[in-house]
């Protein structure tokens, strides 16, 4: 078959994708070694090459309108291993690198090295710890092989805990626990699917196992077990309800930047294998029963999410709940995308934007929100009356972002909430689309809870004027999600490629 | 024969998952747990033996490439263990409880709380 | 019913009685000793499944190295038991977990008993393949050829716990010598064999991965070994944990993925594909990798279990 012939061969620009990994992971390793303030600096450095490289990609992916493929070490599936990029891929790789790079130039306030001390603890162990998470990244969208990217879940779980007490208090170290323990949970299930799918297949690269399960007319029950398995260990990791207890406490007590990373792009990476799992490795087994389930917990997790978000008195733990509700949307997509109907690219647009968009809000979000909590010293909403003065570009930051969760236009999240809108419209679905804007309400809600105190006219004592160019970070990340909105139809061409022709679901 | 066996190490494999998967859930101790995940680990790691030896061809008694895989997980297992432990005992060094409850108190740690 | 036949379901039971026990103790320490035993009878299971690589690997690292590191946190966890003890979730609960729990038991059991025999392998593709490489044993050959990549990630994953465990210690601990504090009093029995058996460990390490190649073996057996040897020297007092801001000990640490990159950046030139070994070139690459690998190891494990800094750095 042309298109298996073409899943494992290695593409033109196949290399990008082996320097899009290999740099970050060359950053850890020699910030490790060379140590103290270095370590930041090789990390910034190599941000506008990681930045580079994967606009590069894209452009490389958009230009020849197939998926990149790289087959490592010469060794072709299935006995070797292979990395593939698709449009998905590749606009996940850009907000990455945007976000990451975002949070990175954010940070170096908090994470210098004093001069006195040749290394100090949180600062060499952000930068490391960063440079991995992106490398980490970067192997889970651009993997092909499950088992691969088992070992890429691991590395950015382990990544992500160590951030998330980073600054040592007690309710970080419990927190952080809780996130190791749930994340091994989801790991350990994920890895109990792939045994058996390679007990069934003899293989694990995604085309071969795609191409092979299609291929039989009875879907066998141990790819139902494994399926299973595999979708409950990354909703775990994924933070979908009922199994998003870790979340709120992990984001909401990590350091600001942290934070910005870990709601914008850790759990969208266990979304994002979901995705994968769902619609190519076994499109087949997305019936209406089991997208419906997804559903329902995603819609269940925006009703919740949203409503605990409302009663939060900390603006951090709000704006994690926020997280926990918008997570929901993103399992929506599943029934309005699975069968191959004509809603389905629309769905599949919809879907995407809603992670592209989210990212790029919830991390302008997280970073206003810690620049509010440095000024003031703490961050009780019932105490933010009148911080729209002392910092308007940070109040306006969190505002734009609060647009986009809302669905409001002009922005990535109107677009998002439109394009599903419409699936779920012709599909007869009309359930998900009253939930969207009940979720678009209650989004509504919980912004303004923030944005009408901030912008009263009282006198709040801050400790001193924030740093502009820190707000002005803040600023382009939510212009960023304001910018989707303007997404060209060529975008969603994009976002097209490499997908999977036919999705014809077995009932 | 041999085959036989690999059914049973399947069969264990299996049990394995199910006692590790209990005491993950179950126990509230987060020691337990980490040592419920160990054991739900190598359950899985069974599994991908029974399937390895279920493979044996080409004069290998055994699927190299599962094999492989069990190797490169149980190192992963240890590392994800160390890192969990050295959390807890951090925990513990910090409040002198060994609690995943976010409500609980914390408590001062006791003078000499180290080693 | 064949000797063979009783023996393995002897066996099998043996394992779960254990398995059982170490969820259901009482007592941690009980749970952890039982854990410790559990691992021996599983490299067992191992050998019966004859994955030798595999049986080595469990019962060094699976068995020995986490149950060293278990072992160091109970006995300092001893005081937090009754407290979780009154945590435990109510019988109902408990009922609903085993009811899933034996769902999902059941569930695996039914997929193993459907299993074709023979099932799907890459045996004998991952056969072809080795004469080029010169290697005769298959699965140093998936570890260092086909599916390398795997391996190279999992190099950083060791270095990224280490990074996490090390961000643990105090903010005033930070570049001192890893490790809690303890008494130096080097016990009699502890340090007469952390005399005898290191220098017999070295040997025995080395020759596990030079013979890798070829027979049962290779970097990560013959490096949890000398990680063994370098504990039981450590925990003897012979000699002192290192500084973590130590260049060398990073050196030593980062030395095993920093290898591997090389190499495979290197592929990009000649054989043209990254992670790609020459003609011919193959068998000595692969224990030149083998050699930094066994290094990291050798150094990574022991720092992970004796974990954070507690003293601060000697001035």
């Amino acid at each position: 078959m042309l298109a298996m012939a073409l899943a494992l061969a290695t593409t033109g620009g196949g290399y990008l994708l082996v320097l899009a990994i290999i740099v970050p992971v060359i950053g850890m390793l020699l910030s490790l070694v060379v140590g103290g303030r270095h370590a930041e600096r090789i990390a910034l450095a190599l941000m506008p090459a990681g930045l580079g490289l994967s606009l590069a990609i894209a452009i490389e992916v958009w230009v020849t309108g197939q998926p990149l493929v790289y087959v490592l070490g010469g060794w072709t599936p299935p006995l070797g291993i292979a990395l593939r990029a698709d449009g998905f891929s590749a606009v996940m790789l850009v907000t990455a690198a945007l976000v990451i790079t975002a949070a990175g130039y954010f940070a170096r306030v908090n994470f210098q090295t004093p001069p006195e001390l040749p290394e100090k603890r949180a600062p060499l162990a952000f930068w490391t710890l960063l440079q991995g998470l992106w490398a980490a990244l970067t192997v889970v969208f651009l993997g092909g092989d499950l088992f691969n990217l088992f070992v890429a879940l691991e590395l950015l779980t382990f990544s992500a805990v160590p951030l998330v007490c980073l600054d040592g208090r007690p309710e970080t170290l419990a927190a952080a626990l809780r996130y190791l323990l749930f994340a091994l949970f989801g790991s350990v299930l994920y890895l109990l699917g792939t045994a058996l799918l390679y007990g069934s297949y003899g293989t694990l690269d995604i085309a071969l196992l795609a191409y092979r399960i299609s291929a039989e007319p009875v879907v066998a029950p141990a790819v139902c077990v494994a399926a299973g398995l595999m979708t409950a260990g990354l909703l775990a990791k994924a933070a979908l309800f009922p199994l998003h207890l870790w979340l709120p406490p992990a984001h909401a007590n990590a350091p600001a930047a942290a934070s910005a990373v870990l709601s914008a792009l850790v759990v969208k990476a266990s979304f994002f294998l979901i995705v994968r799992l769902w619609f190519d490795v076994m499109p087949g087994l997305a019936s209406q029963a089991v997208t419906t389930v997804l559903a329902t917990l995603g819609a269940a997790a925006i009703l919740f999410g949203s409503v605990l978000a409302l009663r939060q008195a900390r603006l951090k733990l709000l704006v994690a709940y926020s997280t926990v509700a918008q997570i929901g949307y993103l399992f929506l997509m599943f029934p309005l995308v699975a069968g191959g109907h004509p809603w389905s690219a629309e769905a599949w647009n919809g879907g995407v934007m809603q992670t592209l968009s989210h990212a790029f809000a919830k991390a302008a979000m997280f970073l206003a929100a810690g620049l509010v909590a440095e000024q003031l010293g703490h961050d009780r909403i019932a105490e933010l009356r009148g911080i729209g003065r002392a910092m308007p570009m940070t109040v306006f930051a969190f505002g734009l972002g609060g647009l986009s969760l809302m669905g409001l236009p002009p922005s990535g999240g109107f677009a998002a909430k439109w394009l599903l809108l419409q699936a779920s419209v012709e599909s007869g679905q009309w359930a998900w689309a009253v939930i969207m804007l009940a979720g678009g309400l209650l989004a509504g809600g919980y912004v303004y809870r923030v944005i009408a105190p901030a912008l009263t006219s009282a006198s709040v004592a801050v400790k001193a004027p924030a740093s502009r160019s820190r707000e002005a970070v803040a600023l382009a990340l939510a212009l960023g999600a304001v910018l989707l909105g303007f997404a060209p139809l060529e975008f969603f061409d994009l976002l097209q490629i490499g997908r999977p022709v036919a999705t014809v679901a077995l009932q | 024969m041999s085959a036989s066996a690999a059914t049973l190490a399947g069969l264990t494999g299996a049990a394995l998952v199910g006692f590790g998967l209990y005491g993950l859930l179950t126990d509230p101790h987060p020691l337990r747990k980490i040592l419920a995940f160990n054991i739900l680990g190598s359950g899985v790691f069974l599994l991908f033996g029974i399937i390895a030896r279920k493979g044996a061809a080409a004069g290998f008694a055994a699927d190299p490439v599962p094999q492989a895989m069990v190797i490169t997980g149980i190192v992963v297992a240890f590392s994800a263990t160390a890192l969990a432990v050295a959390l807890l005992l951090r925990l513990f060094q910090e409040t002198g409880r060994a609690t995943l409850d976010p409500d609980a108190p914390a408590k001062a740690p006791d003078a000499g709380v180290d080693g | 019913m064949s000797v063979i036949q009783a023996l393995d379901i002897g066996l099998a039971l043996l394992v779960l009685a254990v398995a059982g026990w170490t969820i259901a103790a009482r007592e941690a320490f009980a749970s952890v000793v039982g854990y410790v035993a559990y691992g021996l009878l599983l490299s067992l299971v191992w050998v019966r499944l004859f994955a030798v690589d595999v049986a080595l690997t469990e019962a060094a690292i699976g068995s020995g190295v986490t149950g060293v590191l278990l072992i160091s946190a109970i006995v300092r966890l001893r005081r937090t038991e009754a407290p979780a003890a009154a945590e435990r979730p109510g019988v109902l609960l408990r009922i609903l977990a085993a009811a899933l729990c034996t769902a999902v038991a059941a569930a695996l059991a039914a997929v193993v008993l459907l299993m074709p025999d023979p099932g799907a392998t890459l045996a004998p593709e991952a056969a072809s393949h080795l004469g080029e490489l010169g290697v005769g044993n298959p699965i140093t050959a998936v570890l260092i050829a086909y599916r390398s990549f795997d391996t190279m990630l999992e190099k950083v994953v060791l270095i990224l716990a280490m990074i996490g465990v090390w961000s643990l210690a105090p903010d005033r601990t930070w570049g001192g010598a890893a490790g809690p504090r303890r008494i130096a009093r080097p016990e009699g029995a502890l340090a007469f064999l952390a005399q005898l058996l290191p220098p017999l460990g070295v040997v025995v390490a080395i020759h596990i991965v030079w013979v890798g190649a070829n027979e049962p073996g290779g970097a990560f057996q013959g490096g949890a070994i000398l990680a063994a040897m370098a504990l039981i020297v450590m925990m003897a007092r012979l000699a002192e944990a290192p500084e973590i801001r130590r260049r060398w000990l990073r050196l030593a640490l980062i030395a095993g993925p920093a290898m591997f990159l090389a190499i495979g950046v290197a592929g990009f030139v000649v054989p043209g594909s990254f992670l790609a070994y020459p003609a011919g070139w193959a068998k000595p690459l692969i224990l030149f990798i083998e050699a930094f690998m066994t290094l990291s190891i050798a150094a990574t494990l022991p720092m992970l279990v004796i974990g954070p800094p507690n003293r601060p750095p000697r001035t």
